[in-house]
């Protein structure tokens, strides 16, 4: 590896203004699972300055509180969520995807801030975290800003944060009564793989109908895919395999994937309809438990 | 551009400082400034596990840890897994077992097994294969590894 400088800032106003002095040649470290791997291969030649985020203590909150709903620090690891019985219970759907990223000791680093900054196409947390309609606190020189998730990748390992911007934490609303999600993904392996297609659901029942859903897809566009039109038909219908076979079919027309090493297109297309449909009917059994 | 950082961690056991540069992983670190050879280095981008270490209480690849970011933490590779000369039992159990052939994985198995049995003392197979899913051996296969992983639940369990 080239020559990097390494901080440990105590303050999100201390780190913002490391990143903003140093610009593009600074990267927050997380978990260091992406990051520590891209500047080994070379392919960061640019960056001279790590900024370690968990130093940082907004970026290893924590918070859950029923009615204002669940704060994660954009650096806390994965099994830290998944070990946490409070998130556990009110978001199996997050659950789902922090504990299949990577294998154990991935889990260990690994954070969902990290995978959403990371950006990439087949990132495992975040169609789920679309799903659950969550939110990216940005700090930065000019001031704080969120952004939707769905809204924060804008190409492969391209995201709306301009430099000096750094990730703070991710914000999900308390789960509605009535709701489920879940996350489904595609892999020739048991585990330890990259999601040939994943899809990540939410949905909201009321009184045996389907008062709202949200559909996400990982793996079949050049960034993770919320696909409204998807969720947005649901709306209304019976909780039934009928309805769901609505929204799978439109979650297929909107996937554009490519043919590489882990598919070909079609057989994505195929994929995203299966996996959508048995997602949210898993999201359907889990909101009429929940 | 800088020198290199001291950094104090506790190593099986042991108060240990090192000197570093911040671009030295854990695993070069532990190998080539501290001289604990016994964590391999396998694949360098987190998938193989051959480098795996436990740092404060859960287990990481020691690649994908700067070693500047262990201040303060407490570290335990494979040359603190044995006590005194006696083998601890999970040890014991891929000797018996033969689930070692040229032993580059073995370190991180090791270390890896005993995360699991400290959390989970009597896992099912189903359970320590998904464990130790991160976790790559190329010459035994991965029947005699669980097997063993098996066998140390149970010994453990006895005593």
């Amino acid at each position: 590896m080239h020559w990097i400088d390494y901080a440990s800032p105590r303050s999100v106003k201390e780190a913002t203004e490391l990143l903003a002095e140093r610009g593009e040649r600074a990267r927050i470290l997380a978990g260091g699972t992406d990051l520590l791997v891209l500047l080994r291969a070379g392919v960061m030649d640019n960056v001279d300055l790590v900024v370690d985020g968990k130093s940082v203590p907004e970026l290893n909150e924590v918070t859950y509180d029923p009615q204002a709903g669940l704060t994660l620090g954009a650096a806390v690891p994965c099994y830290k969520i998944y070990n946490n019985p409070k998130v556990t219970q009110a978001y199996p759907g997050l659950i789902d995807a922090a504990s299949l990223i990577g294998g154990t000791q991935i889990q260990g680093r690994a954070t969902l801030g990290g995978n959403l900054c990371n950006a990439s196409p087949s990132g495992d947390s975040i169609p789920v975290m679309i799903a659950l309609g969550g939110v990216a606190n940005i700090a930065g020189p000019s001031g704080d800003r969120s952004v939707p998730i769905e809204d924060f990748c804008t190409a492969p390992r391209r995201t709306v944060m301009q430099p000096g911007e750094m990730l703070v934490s991710l914000h999900f609303p308390a789960p509605a009564p009535r709701s489920g999600a879940h996350y489904l993904r595609f892999i020739p392996r048991n585990e330890m793989d990259i999601a040939v297609v994943g899809a990540g659901v939410s949905v909201v029942l009321e009184n045996g109908t389907i008062k709202s859903a949200r559909v996400a897809l990982a793996s079949v566009a050049p960034t993770p895919l919320f696909v409204k039109e998807a969720g947005d038909a649901l709306a209304g219908k019976p909780a039934t395999e009928e309805s769901v076979r609505i929204a799978s079919a439109l979650a297929q027309d909107a996937a554009s994937p490519i043919t590489d090493m882990r598919g070909t297109k079609e057989y994505r297309k195929h994929l995203c309809e299966v996996l959508t449909r048995r997602a949210l009917l898993t999201a359907i059994e889990r909101a009429k438990e929940a | 551009m800088s020198g290199k950082t001291h950094v104090q961690t506790t190593i099986n056991g042991e108060h240990t400082d090192f000197l570093c540069e911040p671009r030295q992983s854990l695993l070069e670190v532990l190998r080539d400034v501290v001289g604990l050879t016994g964590t391999k280095e396998g694949c360098n981008d987190g998938n193989c596990g051959a480098c795996t270490v436990i740092l404060d209480g859960r287990i990481v690849t020691a690649c994908l840890v700067l070693g500047v970011e262990a201040e303060g933490a407490e570290i335990t590779t494979i040359e603190g897994i044995a006590s005194g000369g006696i083998l601890h039992p999970i040890q014991q159990a891929f000797l018996e077992n033969a689930a070692l052939q040229c032993g580059v994985c073995t370190p991180g198995f090791i270390l890896a097994s005993k995360a699991l049995l400290d959390e989970n003392p009597n896992p099912t197979e189903h359970e320590i294969r998904f464990w130790l899913a991160n976790n790559l051996c190329r010459c035994t296969g991965y029947d005699k590894i669980v097997r063993a992983v098996l066998d140390a639940a149970a010994t453990m369990q006895e005593v």
